[in-house]
């Protein structure tokens, strides 16, 4: 059995590998070199595991790679895996989510783009449609653009229920199906909009990362651009999970996908400060659903660190005791084996890290 | 049509391609797709406008200067695409 570690950066793909228990590294790259990596997914779905990238190139647009051989080969089909229908008039930015479906729906992968838009694939990500009731939502022409873009970043499919989705958006917010992305109602009750004139809006939230509750589905944990909170209800209500942090400020949210009420997060100091806070690199974890926070920080810098955690630089994987992992902008990834009690570097000097994922393969 | 090294390999290596068709550049463009989708989709978004960063040259001109995709592409004429010098 290896751990794989999947690193998107500003420049190309670094794959991790770890065939001891996530004690050391080997790590190989750049994959897609020519391209930025906002997103990518390992499927453990299949016998065989699937990688999946949203690669990017600046100069030749975006694209959807797969590899069935754990990045020892991609393959891009012929056709843009996934693109904007002609009627839509819009065009495909880069996708920044590739999140695979349910243990019961084996070849459905969702993918979160830029313009905002959500696609499903029933081929295991080779290609993709447009969820036309999201896309057509009355609310989409009042959906703002972040600072980085204006994109639906998280894909939470129900783990049980086919039928049921969430999504999230930057300066747009959280909003949910029940009949398998035929219909969509706006979540945000509970969350703040800080800076508009109407701080409790329908719709508009900043929300930067939703993660689901591993033991309990209809549980949720949202960073949002100022405020923690935590949905028990499925996403219909929130409520603040943000003292015990530094900072309600940040990007990433991961659940530990075995252990419920465990959750990770990286506190920044403020949208005008984007540095850890206290100039400390500390992960933050809640073992009882947000309740209480503790730092974590054995075996991570101890001097001053300056760099963010991305919304996707930070996931967990499906081991036991589970593995959790986070990159920065300056390019160092870490690794704990122990839920974040400690930590030890994967890898430095890596351009600028935009997502990771880990898995069992 | 001429290629440029990074995307040579959507053409199984060639740095020249002939493409039958004339008329408009938009026309050839739209062969080039029926033979080589994948290569003509880093060209074009699936809009069909040329992407930001590709500038392509029919006969030594910027075809934004002289039409977009309707500039006019005669019978043997050289078309040339070519990445824009950008990026960090």
């Amino acid at each position: 059995m290896a751990t794989l570690l999947a690193i998107g950066t500003a420049k190309g793909l670094f794959l991790a590998t770890s065939t001891d228990d996530r004690r050391t590294w080997e790590v190989s790259g750049p994959h897609h070199p020519r391209t930025s990596v906002y997103a990518v997914a390992i499927d453990t779905r299949p016998g065989t595991p699937r990688l999946l990238a949203g690669v990017t190139s600046s100069h030749f647009g975006p694209s959807v790679a797969t590899s069935d051989d754990l990045g020892a080969s991609w393959d891009e089909p012929d056709h843009a895996p996934v693109a904007f229908p002609a009627d839509t008039g819009a065009s495909l930015g880069r996708v920044w989510q590739l999140t695979p479906g349910g243990a019961d729906e084996p070849d459905v992968v969702w993918a979160g783009t830029e313009p905002s838009a959500l696609f499903r694939s029933t081929d295991g990500g080779r290609s993709f449609e447009l969820v036309r009731a999201l896309w057509d939502h009355p609310h989409r022409p009042q959906w703002q653009a972040g600072f980085g873009g204006q994109a639906v970043h998280t894909v939470l499919p129900h783990p049980r229920d086919p039928a049921r989705v969430l999504v999230a958006m930057s300066t747009g917010g959280v909003y949910r199906s029940q009949d398998a992305g035929a219909s969509w109602a706006p979540g945000n009750v509970g969350i703040r909009a800080a800076g508009l004139a109407d701080e409790w809006p329908e719709f508009g939230q900043c929300v930067h990362k939703v993660a689901r509750d591993a033991g309990n589905p209809e549980r949720l944990y949202a960073q949002n651009h100022f405020g923690v909170y935590r949905s028990d209800d499925d996403g219909r209500t929130w409520s603040s999970i943000a003292d015990g942090l530094p900072s309600d400020f940040g990007f990433p949210m991961v659940s530990h996908p075995g252990r419920p009420g465990m959750v990770w997060t990286f506190p920044l100091i403020a949208d005008v400060q984007r540095y850890p806070t206290d100039h400390r690199c500390r992960v933050y974890r809640s073992a009882d659903a947000g309740d209480k926070w503790e730092p974590l920080s054995v075996g991570l810098p101890e001097g001053p660190f300056y760099p963010a955690v991305l919304r996707d630089a930070m996931c967990a994987d499906d081991a036991t005791p589970g593995g959790v992992y986070f990159g920065t902008r300056s390019g160092e990834v870490y690794a704990s084996r122990d839920e974040g009690d400690s930590w030890s570097q994967v890898a430095a000097h890596l351009p600028d890290v935009l997502c990771v994922r880990a898995a069992v393969v | 049509m001429l290629l440029p090294g990074p995307l040579r390999g959507e053409a199984g290596g060639a740095s020249r391609l002939s493409v039958d068709a004339c008329g408009t550049l938009g026309a050839v463009l739209d062969e080039l797709a029926a033979d080589h989708p994948r290569l003509a989709r880093r060209i074009r978004d699936e809009r069909g406008e040329l992407r930001r960063y590709v500038n392509v040259y029919v006969d030594g001109e910027d075809c934004r200067h002289s039409g977009g995709l309707a500039a006019p592409v005669g019978e043997g004429a050289q078309v040339q695409v070519l990445p824009s010098v950008a990026g960090g």
